[in-house]
């Protein structure tokens, strides 16, 4: 059976490993450059200095060709599960019910079971190895950017807990990877065409995609809440918002924030736990009212900044747990796949 | 002896059509077998519960004694050649002998490399841009080498030109007479098993119509002409299968193993085109709920 997986995936082998070459040779070339560079700007040896070095180097790199290759390595890093879902995973047994190659392989001494289980372990396998080695050089090669991002002014995106980022670095990939070989091998054997079955396959997973950093991610760790006064003066945001018809509201944005953290939610709430909306009192209303009366008052109202988030150090945590979730996804529809080609023909 | 196949009240339903009912049979071993029947009667389906590549939904079917499709044992002793001829467009002749020799323990790479070459076929050519003749070849190659005990062939030769049928036909029987395989293989077309069988199962409207050995079947058959007459007047050893009657004529198909001996009788014997169609046209016009005599039109059209 590995003779046979092999022999029958040897061109999208050789394909994949051409282009994951060309990648690792884009990163191999460019990569000591940007490492170069953070050494020139000071950033190893820095003390006091390093928030303006770190943000100085980000600035610098942000439209040049290192910026547009650091979102190219987000871009890739989601492409390829796809892809492979799409061009491993989907052709890989619906193939072989259209062209009726199925009953051929069925009748050797081989049990449907064993060739099935082959084929999804194998190249599985192959898919998993794919991504991590590609998260891997990716991640090698963005590591300088990453470093200053997290060194830099507070408030700076792209840190690797931040929905876009997290799926693109750590092993979250690899987890992608075999689902979406599996979802693909599923998908052809349900529907047994291959060019429906890459278009489902798509589907799913991106859908997927969209849906776990909204839905799930935040969830799979119990979030952090944290509260601090509300400071009028230092708010970042300070919104009177009054309509020809209907009550005035308010929307006040502290300036709390932990480092790195990945922030759920931003809430001002009143000392009795609900969130504040306003009404906002006459003064904040009025053109003739001293310049600090509308912040004096809201500063009287005790108002608390709510903050739910995902600390910086869960980044392993989460990504693990991610994973898992994925991978069992994943044992999930192979155990329907081979189920299905046990009982039917 | 355990038979090649052994079927009991065996059913398979495709949604809410049966594909195959009722089937009841019993095919001996060390017999090539010929299974015939209009298309869409059931033969693939039929062959394909034989091979474990489908379950059947009523009765059971034991191959050789086990389970159809159980284990890479049972899988190792029957030789499959489905309908079409599937191979790998995309793999050589070779890689096929190869895919051969990793998944059939009992691979005869022998027989395999020198039936190729007797063949006269390219081992580096492409599957896909075999001939249909060739394709056919091939898969029965593969059937062959792995040195199977029953060799189920589906339709192996419809799609083929009358010279590729020919030598398909040829290298079957020759494999057929140097080992002591068994073979099972359907046609919808007589002409094509007559050559080489002994054994013939007739499956119509998804039900087994008839099922012997040729030479019994030839012989327990007799085609009765002669004046008109009733045929409940037959002596009730002679069973009647199909009868069609002219205003002074009547031509009546028995079945008997006992010889006819009433001198008004002209006996003939029947061929065995003549023998499956006379039964083919008796399950159409049971199905259809026709009267008997509509059937035998089609025995006398042939004659």
């Amino acid at each position: 059976m590995i003779w046979l997986t092999w022999r029958q995936f040897r061109w999208q082998a050789i394909t994949s490993a051409a282009v994951l070459a060309v990648l690792a040779i884009v990163l191999g070339v460019t990569g000591p450059g940007l490492v170069t560079r953070y050494d020139q700007i000071g950033l190893p040896s820095c003390q006091s200095t390093c928030t303006a070095l770190a943000g100085k180097f980000i600035s610098e790199l942000e439209f040049g060709t290192y910026g547009k290759l650091f979102y190219a390595g987000l871009v890739v890093m989601y492409l390829v599960p796809a892809l492979i879902g799409i061009f491993w995973g989907a052709p890989l047994i619906s193939r072989e019910f259209e062209t009726g190659s199925f009953r051929l392989a069925w009748n050797q001494s081989v049990t449907r079971t064993r060739w099935v289980l082959a084929k999804l372990s194998l190249i599985g396998l192959a898919a998993v190895v794919a991504a991590g080695l590609l998260s891997l050089a990716i991640t090698w090669w963005a590591s300088p950017i990453e470093q200053a991002l997290s060194d830099g002014p507070p408030g700076a995106h792209f840190l690797p807990l931040s929905p876009l980022v997290f799926g693109a670095r750590g092993v979250a990939p690899l987890g992608y990877a075999a689902f979406a070989f599996v979802l693909g091998v599923t998908a052809g054997v349900l529907i047994r065409r291959t060019v429906p079955a890459m278009a489902v396959t798509l589907v799913i997973f991106a859908g997927l995609q969209i849906l776990m950093p909204v839905v799930v991610r935040p969830h799979l760790i119990p979030p952090v809440h944290a509260t601090a006064p509300f400071n009028a003066n230092t708010a970042d945001d300070f919104v009177i918002n009054s309509p020809q018809n209907g009550p005035a509201t308010m929307t006040l944005v502290g300036n709390y924030s932990v480092p790195g953290a990945w922030v759920l939610s931003n809430q001002t709430i009143t000392p009795s736990g609900r969130v504040f909306h306003g009404p906002p009192a006459r003064v904040c209303m009025s053109n003739s009212a001293p310049p600090n009366a509308c912040g004096n008052w809201v500063n009287s109202l005790h108002l608390r900044q709510l903050l739910t988030y995902q600390p910086q150090g869960r980044f392993w945590p989460l990504q693990g747990a991610e994973t898992g979730i994925y991978l069992i996804l994943a044992a999930g529809l192979g155990a329907l796949c081979t189920w299905r080609i046990r009982r039917r023909a | 002896m355990t038979a090649a196949i052994e079927a009991s009240g065996l059913g398979k339903k495709y949604g809410r059509r049966w594909a195959l009912s009722d089937c009841t049979l019993s095919v001996p071993v060390g017999r090539v077998v010929g299974l015939v029947g209009p298309n869409g009667a059931g033969k693939t389906t039929l062959l394909s519960l034989a091979t474990g590549m489908l379950e059947p939904t009523t009765g059971t079917i034991r191959v050789l004694g086990g389970a159809p499709g159980s284990g890479p044992r049972q899988l190792a002793r029957v030789g499959y050649v489905a309908q079409d001829t599937p191979t790998y467009a995309g793999l050589s002749v070779a890689d096929h002998l190869r895919l051969g020799a990793h998944m059939n323990p009992g691979w005869d790479a022998d027989l395999a490399a020198r039936r190729i070459s007797q063949l006269g076929l390219v081992p580096n050519q492409k599957a896909g841009t075999l001939s249909g003749g060739q394709r056919a070849q091939l898969a029965l190659t593969l059937a062959i080498a792995k040195r199977p005990e029953l060799l189920i062939l589906d339709e192996p030769i419809a799609s083929l030109d009358p010279l590729a049928r020919r030598e398909f036909l040829q290298v079957l029987m020759e494999t057929t007479a140097e080992s002591q395989v068994s073979v099972i293989m359907s046609s919808h077309l007589v002409a094509d098993l007559e050559r080489i069988t002994d054994y013939l199962v007739v499956l119509m409207g998804s039900r087994v119509q008839l099922a012997g050995e040729v030479d019994q079947l030839l012989d327990s058959h007799r085609l009765l002409t002669g004046a008109r007459r009733d045929p409940g007047a037959l002596p009730p050893s002679q069973h009647v299968v199909t009868e069609s009657h002219t205003d002074r004529q009547s031509t009546i198909l028995v079945r008997s193993d006992e010889p006819v001996l009433d001198p008004t009788w002209t006996v003939s014997q029947i061929d065995l085109e003549d023998l499956v169609l006379a039964y083919m046209g008796l399950a159409r016009t049971e199905a259809a709920g026709h009267a008997a005599p509509a059937t035998t039109k089609i025995l006398e059209e042939k004659r």
